[in-house]
């Protein structure tokens, strides 16, 4: 009897790249409810309308490049690109914006760099800085919370909006759209108004609820919650969101305590806009991300570090995108500097590093 | 006595792996039956061949042995039974590239009738040198796999002090019971081995180390212990956690010690040694044995019957099945060694070698689990389980674009190709083969760099031959021509006149000189010439000039 050969070793437990991203998709279905429940259909026709764009990319990239399509566009991770994107795009962006942002991600970020496992930066939020840079006003179209006193649209009136652009009649457009808590928080703060004030205020008040904004809260508790689930099913690595988070509150927490009145609060920060889903969905994508236990230490904190100042200083409201981005470039050099010491060798016997040069 | 496992260090990373041991468990050792042919692969372990000993026709006894060994690092192999040598050729023999390999093929008559063998009474009163000898007479090598010959390890240099011998009984390979029974059943015998080991090795510190998964083991090592009222043996419960069995994983569990990167345990005073190997030493010793058999699991998914059997080696592997009952209808793989080292092999009739511990079966069903490769996606599970702390997906990263400079910067030699890595790849690469094909690539471009070294040295040496012959000859020469000289001058000063044969060349010279001038000037091919010519030279000198000017 001829046996067949396989290379050792010869059993395997682990997950593979499609139960990784099916899970992930997974953890991402209470937060995207709870989505659509405060802020409407958009967010579920933008990420149906991201999906579709996303796997005809996909797949017209694997043709082109001569891929075999079917294991390719069936492992998830387009699937994965185009929910965080659609997650992070306003509720009413226009369909041909979610269109580009999508497109961008799987063409350019994404297959232009060799694919899977080769592209430098976080597809999902490459694209979204394209279309934040290329289509700003069209980037502030989103709605406010299920709350008293506050517009709301039907899927048709919505699906009507995002794909021809026009309002119901029965409201005047600035009814339809609000900018976000953080946005308000953002701008007035810039106006030397006290957080006490923005709480009080007439228009925006209500805007906020106990520890952040109305409908926001619930977003990035449940993000929070199944972000835990993944780290815990070792889905993604936990190092990465407690960086970020830990970073962030120890910032946002260091600068209220000196000027409560005009600094964001830590809870704010920790519960406003994609942090959550950045800290455990974007930024803990592995082909992006340092790989090194130490690596993703620092890879973390970067992002939380960058994130607070461009939140406070920069011009953007949110900044997670140009976080993750800008520390995706130092991903490199941090596995190169953070390789951890090898059994029956000294630390500094780490590649680039020479004792010699220690001992001058 | 047994150790509690507080006290113990941890190594990076490791798996905790379904131990699929109790299928083998069922049954006590079992006596492998003398096939009709035994094949003998000469060479069988670490280091040289031995020199053929026999030739086709004789007859041999069981334990008679085939080669002698000339170097060192060699061990030589015995007959494993009685009969009649019938062919000594090229048979394949259990390697990852299904190579042949020279082997005495003997035609067995059942006999099993012994050589002449010399047993000791007590070890005690011969010194190391004469146990190592009679170690490497009786063929004795690592029986946990790598077959390195015993001898040389318990002989680690006069600089070198060992002062801790772990005895490896940690199996953490799942399936392989083969040491876990021989622990159980001959405890004994395990026991005499490491006393005798520790006196070759002038140490009173040994150390049976065991995981966990393993109680009747450690409890009858423990009572043999008693029995022989040995105080310099202990034995130690260990997690159970793949790879503690690797030796560098083992140290560092047992004594926190890390082997340095390019280094030998021995370095840090520790050397590790398989149980199995201790009961063949034992044999050896006390019986004058050789090692012509050794337990072998047979088991998997595949199998009929999995059990361990006492089996003489060259044992064709197709016979051991068949004595397991056979291949189940959906065994597909032959794997020789355990699930995570072990290598397959394409055909049964193959013999088995001292190495060889175990005969996995594997079925259908891992190959339906199993996908396509998918890229490396980075996410670091390699990172975590790496029991030697390297970081996998960078030396697949450098092992598959062939940078072998860099792929050494991270340490590739540190491997231990557990397999851990592959194990967990959720894109299910290969990894541990493509550190193998980096590893020999290297080692071909050194052997490579090392002969053309070699060629260079001996070009550079040549070369400095050459050149110091030919400095000598023109010193001879000069010196020769300075003393000729020398008598000249000093012939010249006595005679107190000029040379008259250098005057008569001067003169002759001076009359040539003469003659010519008379002739007129050696015509040229540029005299008398036409005006036009001229001028055609006079602008070709010009150009040539210009055109050097610019």
């Amino acid at each position: 009897m001829l046996f067949k050969t396989a290379s050792s070793p010869h059993n395997n437990q682990a997950y593979t790249v499609d139960q990784i991203m099916q899970r992930v998709l997974l953890a991402l279905i209470p937060g995207t409810i709870a989505a659509i429940v405060f802020f409407g259909w958009g967010v579920f026709i933008n990420i149906i309308i991201a999906s579709i764009t996303a796997l005809t990319c996909e797949a017209l990239m694997l043709n082109l490049r001569g891929r075999p399509i079917k294991p390719y566009l069936t492992d998830g991770s387009a699937m994965v690109t185009a929910c965080l994107l659609a997650l992070a795009l306003p509720q009413l962006a226009p369909w041909w914006l979610t269109v580009i942002g999508t497109a961008f991600a799987i063409i350019f970020a994404k297959h232009l760099y060799g694919g899977l496992g080769f592209n430098p930066f976080n597809p999902a939020m490459a694209g979204y800085v394209v279309v934040i840079i290329s289509f700003p006003r069209e980037m502030t179209q989103w709605v406010p919370p299920l709350v008293e006193g506050y517009t709301h649209l039907n899927f048709i009136e919505t699906f009507r909006l995002i794909f021809t652009g026009i309002a119901p009649d029965r409201f005047a457009w600035d009814a339809i759209t609000m900018a976000t808590p953080m946005d308000i928080l953002k701008i007035q703060l810039g106006l030397e108004l006290s957080i006490n004030d923005i709480h009080q205020h007439q228009t925006y008040g209500p805007l906020f609820g106990s520890i952040s904004g109305i409908g926001w809260e619930w977003i990035n508790g449940l993000f929070l919650a199944s972000g835990i689930w993944l780290a815990y099913k070792r889905i993604i690595d936990w190092r990465i969101p407690v960086g970020i988070l830990g970073m962030l509150f120890f910032l946002s927490n260091s600068f209220a305590l000196y000027d409560y009145a005009s600094f964001t609060p830590p809870t704010f920060h920790l519960f406003s806009g994609g942090i959550m889903l950045g800290a455990f969905f974007i930024a803990t994508d592995p082909v992006t991300a340092s790989t090194t236990p130490k690596g993703r230490w620092l890879f973390g904190m970067g992002v939380g570090i960058l994130i607070f100042i461009i939140r406070t200083w920069g011009g953007y409201p949110d900044g997670i995108a140009f976080a993750v981005l800008l520390m995706n470039l130092a991903a490199p050099l941090l596995d190169y500097y953070t390789m951890p010491r090898a059994y029956g060798h000294h630390w500094y016997e780490i590649p680039g590093y020479h004792k010699e040069d220690q001992d001058e | 006595m047994t150790e509690q496992s507080n006290r113990l260090s941890t190594f990076h990373g490791g798996l905790k792996l379904d131990g699929h041991k109790t299928m083998s468990l069922t049954s006590p050792i079992g006596k492998a039956v003398i096939p009709a042919k035994v094949i003998i692969p000469l060479h069988q372990h670490i280091g040289d061949t031995g020199e053929l000993l026999v030739k086709e026709g004789d007859k041999v006894l069981k334990g008679q042995p085939l080669t002698l060994s000339s170097s060192y690092v060699s061990a030589p192999v015995h007959a494993s039974t009685s009969g009649t040598i019938v062919k000594i050729t090229d048979h394949k023999i259990p390697h990852p590239s299904g190579l042949s390999a020279p082997c005495v093929i003997i035609e067995t008559d059942g006999k099993d009738e012994w050589t002449e063998v010399s047993p000791v009474e007590d070890f005690r009163q011969l010194d190391a040198t004469e146990l190592r000898n009679r170690i490497r007479h009786a063929g004795i090598v690592g029986l946990g796999g790598a077959a390195f010959p015993t001898a040389v390890k318990l002989n680690p240099g006069p600089d070198q002090k060992i002062d801790t011998v772990i005895f490896n009984g940690a199996e953490c390979e799942p399936y392989i019971t083969c040491d876990d029974m021989l622990m159980r059943e001959r405890a004994d015998d395990v026991i005499s081995g490491i006393q005798i080991s520790l006196y070759a090795l002038n140490t009173n510190n040994g150390i049976i180390a065991i995981e966990n998964n393993k109680p009747e083991a450690i409890g009858a090592l423990n009572q043999a212990i008693k029995k022989s009222n040995a105080t310099n043996i202990k034995v130690i419960s260990m997690p159970t956690l793949y790879p503690t069995g690797g030796e560098k994983q083992l140290i560092k569990v047992i004594t926190g010690k890390e082997v340095p990167g390019n280094g030998l345990p021995a370095d840090i005073g520790i050397i590790v040694q398989n149980v199995g190997t201790m009961a063949a030493i034992h044999q050896a010793i006390h019986f004058g044995k050789p090692l012509i058999s050794r337990i072998v699991t047979i088991t998997g998914k595949g199998i009929k019957k999995p059990q361990n059997l006492e089996t003489l080696i060259g044992t064709p592997m197709a016979d051991l099945i068949a004595q397991c009952g056979g291949y189940k209808d959906d065994a597909e793989h032959l794997v020789m060694g355990g699930p995570m080292m072990g290598f397959t092999l394409t055909t049964d009739q193959l013999p088995v070698i001292k190495g060889c511990n175990c005969l996995l079966v594997e079925t259908s069903e891992l190959q339906k689990k199993s996908r396509p490769t998918m890229p490396c996606i980075r996410c670091g599970e390699c990172v975590r389980v790496c029991p030697a702390s390297l970081l996998p997906q960078q030396l697949y990263w450098y092992a598959s674009s062939k940078n072998f400079d860099k792929v050494q910067d991270y340490h590739l030699f540190d491997c231990i190709e557990c397999g851990c890595c592959a194990q967990v790849c959720p894109s299910q690469i290969p990894l541990v083969q493509y550190y193998r094909f980096a590893k020999t690539e290297i080692w071909n471009l050194e052997r490579e760099r090392q002969k053309s070294d070699h060629a260079r040295m001996r070009h550079d040496f040549r070369q400095a031959r050459l050149d110091k012959e030919k400095q000598e000859r023109e010193e001879r020469l000069r010196k020769k021509k300075e003393m000729l000289a020398k008598k000249q001058q000093q012939e010249n000063a006595e005679s107190g006149e000029e040379d008259p044969k250098k005057a008569a060349i001067e003169a002759a010279l001076a009359r040539v000189k003469a003659k010519k001038e008379q002739a007129g000037l050696t015509p040229k091919n540029t005299d008398n010439l036409t005006a036009g010519q001229q001028k055609l030279i006079e602008e070709a000198d010009k150009r040539r000039n210009q055109s050097k000017a610019e």
